[in-house]
């Protein structure tokens, strides 16, 4: 998978060195590296309307490793959103099963932070609390998590913006806040739906490098929603590539590009091969129409 | 790190001068706009008194039909005990009518946002009930509950609350699922979903129907007063109708007006404290003036 900078050392190795760790003879039976975190088979999601039935999800099925970055890149519409909500609990599925962390979900996930399309800031409270509410909610230690907070906003360079009420921020630097506030329990999944969509291009860019940055410190297994095919290569181990609706999963595609990846390798050649592969996909789904 | 060349130092210099004169521009500008803000519109009245007492004057038109800004100040000043006390007494109703409608208001708001099938039995009987003209209803309330206040702290009961039913049910419609989501997934509990997204959300919504419900309550108390009183500034603007006594009727319209202002800076005092992140983006916060 790679070399990753400043990552400590995995809990589990392989068998064989914890065998030689631990030395217990049943240690090397113990299933390898890495363990499945999610779990989707053939999710699907109907929605009843007026004109009949609209078949949004059909037979969605991947898995993702613990500690692995996953994006789900695909056209409009193809039900990418709907499967993240409906893999964080927050949707019920209309068939098919979704398990995370080995236990099926039948109400939304509470070990999860989510960030949206939108930064969804309160407009009555400051940066700092609305990253506090994260803590409130959970019932934790507030003195402890506020110095965390603040930390937290310093790391995505918003030092000095804590008491900013949210009609004071830009945009970026509101979902900013929105991501701070999703890490500050330090959960083991990070479920992001289009959280960069709604930035201007150099933002992204940044927010692409920072993500990577605070992805690479801390073991966290992260699925992220896309439609841009550049920053689902730059930031995946594995695409998840999406048919357009009934949303299919087309094609998986493993990135096996060093990490951490830098923003000028998306110019190298290997990182345009990936990117080729997928838009060759969307040229025959007809996602993309040239002539 | 060596020093800056002279030459940058002096465009550095040049550059500050220039921000500095900008900034004094836009200090001298907000300074003026905030005196402009209270001077214009007292200057604005004074001009108008003053032509209205030059028509008055020159036209030399009756005091019954039209009386002068002077008269009606003097008479203000001839009958202030006599202002004071009905003033009060429409007060007191208005202020009783006002809080009884925040006391239903707000929860049959809460009740209607939370139950669909409440919400669905007992809206159009509410509507019914602003159909209704509330001058029609009076008399009635007044052979019911007499001459007293009662009658009249109904009526501006019955016109007060609707505003404050609707826009508690807006404000509290209006949270985007998405904060429901997070809240969801932040293992909220509903209770703490409610006080701490639903209400704070709800809040300016609520406090724009509190705002007209206010000038709703005090013609509410009028009107009442209007049909059957024996006390109030209403009682006392019929009888200054009824004798031809105008200026005292300017004198009554002038005590109502400022009674009825003096609540609505009260509530948006309130307001202000209670929602001060609403308040100043309104006003508009950064703000430059080109």
């Amino acid at each position: 998978m790679g070399y990753r900078r400043g990552h400590p050392p995995l809990q589990y190795d392989t068998g064989e060195s914890r065998a030689h760790r631990d030395g217990h003879p049943l240690d090397s039976l113990i299933s390898t590296a890495v363990e499945t975190y999610i779990e989707a088979i053939n999710v699907s999601k109907v929605y009843p309307t007026r004109d009949g039935p609209v078949r949004a999800l059909h037979n969605v099925s991947f898995t993702a490793q613990r500690g692995s970055f996953i994006s789900v890149l695909g056209p409009s519409g193809c039900g990418k959103s709907t499967l993240l909500m409906i893999i964080a609990g927050l949707l019920s599925r209309s068939s098919g099963s979704v398990k995370v962390n080995g236990q099926e979900v039948t109400q939304p996930l509470t070990d999860v932070g989510i960030v949206f399309q939108v930064p969804v800031l309160l407009d009555w409270r400051t940066a700092l609390q609305n990253v506090l509410i994260q803590a409130e909610a959970r019932g934790l230690d507030l003195v402890q998590y506020r110095e965390r907070a603040r930390a937290l906003l310093a790391s995505v360079g918003l030092a000095g913006f804590e008491n900013k009420y949210p009609h004071e921020l830009s945009g970026g630097m509101r979902q900013r806040v929105a991501i701070c506030r999703a890490l500050l329990h330090d959960p083991p999944l990070l479920l992001m739906d289009e959280p960069f969509g709604a930035l201007d291009a150099l933002t992204r860019d940044q927010m692409v490098v920072d993500l990577q940055r605070l992805w690479l410190e801390r073991q966290k297994t992260v699925l992220f929603i896309t439609h841009s095919v550049s920053e689902a290569v730059f930031l995946s181990d594995q695409v998840i590539v999406m048919t357009p609706r009934p949303g299919r999963v087309d094609q998986v595609l493993a990135i096996d590009l060093p990490r951490p990846r830098r923003l000028a390798m998306r110019q190298s050649p290997a990182f345009a091969e990936y990117t080729h592969q997928i838009l060759k996909r969307f040229l025959a789904r007809g996602v993309l129409r040239e002539d | 790190m060596g020093m800056l060349s002279d030459d940058t130092e002096q465009e550095l210099r040049d550059i500050e001068a220039v921000e500095e004169r900008i900034q004094q521009a836009l200090h001298r500008r907000d300074v003026q706009a905030r005196i402009s803000g209270v001077a214009a519109p007292l200057l604005t009245l004074v001009a108008l008194l003053i032509v209205w007492e030059v028509i008055v004057r020159l036209s030399r038109v009756p005091l019954y039909l039209v009386p002068g800004p002077t008269q009606v100040v003097e008479k203000l000043g001839l009958t202030l005990p006599l202002l004071v006390k009905h003033g009060w007494v429409t007060t007191y109703e208005v202020i009783l009518g006002y809080l009884l409608s925040i006391a239903i208001g707000i929860p049959l708001g809460l009740a209607i946002f939370l139950s669909p099938v409440f919400a669905r039995s007992v809206y159009p009987l509410l509507v019914s009930s602003q159909a209704v003209p509330k001058t029609a209803i009076a008399p009635l309330f007044v052979v019911w509950f007499g001459f007293g206040v009662l009658p009249k702290i109904l009526i501006a009961f019955l016109i007060a609350f609707f505003p404050i039913v609707i826009n508690t049910v807006v404000g509290l419609a209006s949270v985007e699922p998405e904060k429901i989501y997070l809240a969801r997934s932040m293992g909220m509990s509903p209770l703490a979903m409610f006080f701490k997204i639903r209400l704070p959300q709800a809040l300016p919504s609520i406090f724009a129907g509190l705002k007209i419900a206010i000038a709703l309550a005090v013609v509410g108390a009028v009107v009442g007063e209007f049909v059957g009183a024996d006390a109030g500034l209403g009682y006392l603007l019929l009888i200054a109708n009824g004798t031809l006594d105008t200026p005292l009727l300017f004198a009554g319209f002038v005590t109502l007006t400022l009674i009825g202002i003096i609540f609505f800076l009260l509530i948006e005092a309130i307001e202000r404290m209670a929602i001060p992140w609403h308040t100043s983006q309104r006003n508009g916060g950064a703000h430059e003036s080109l």
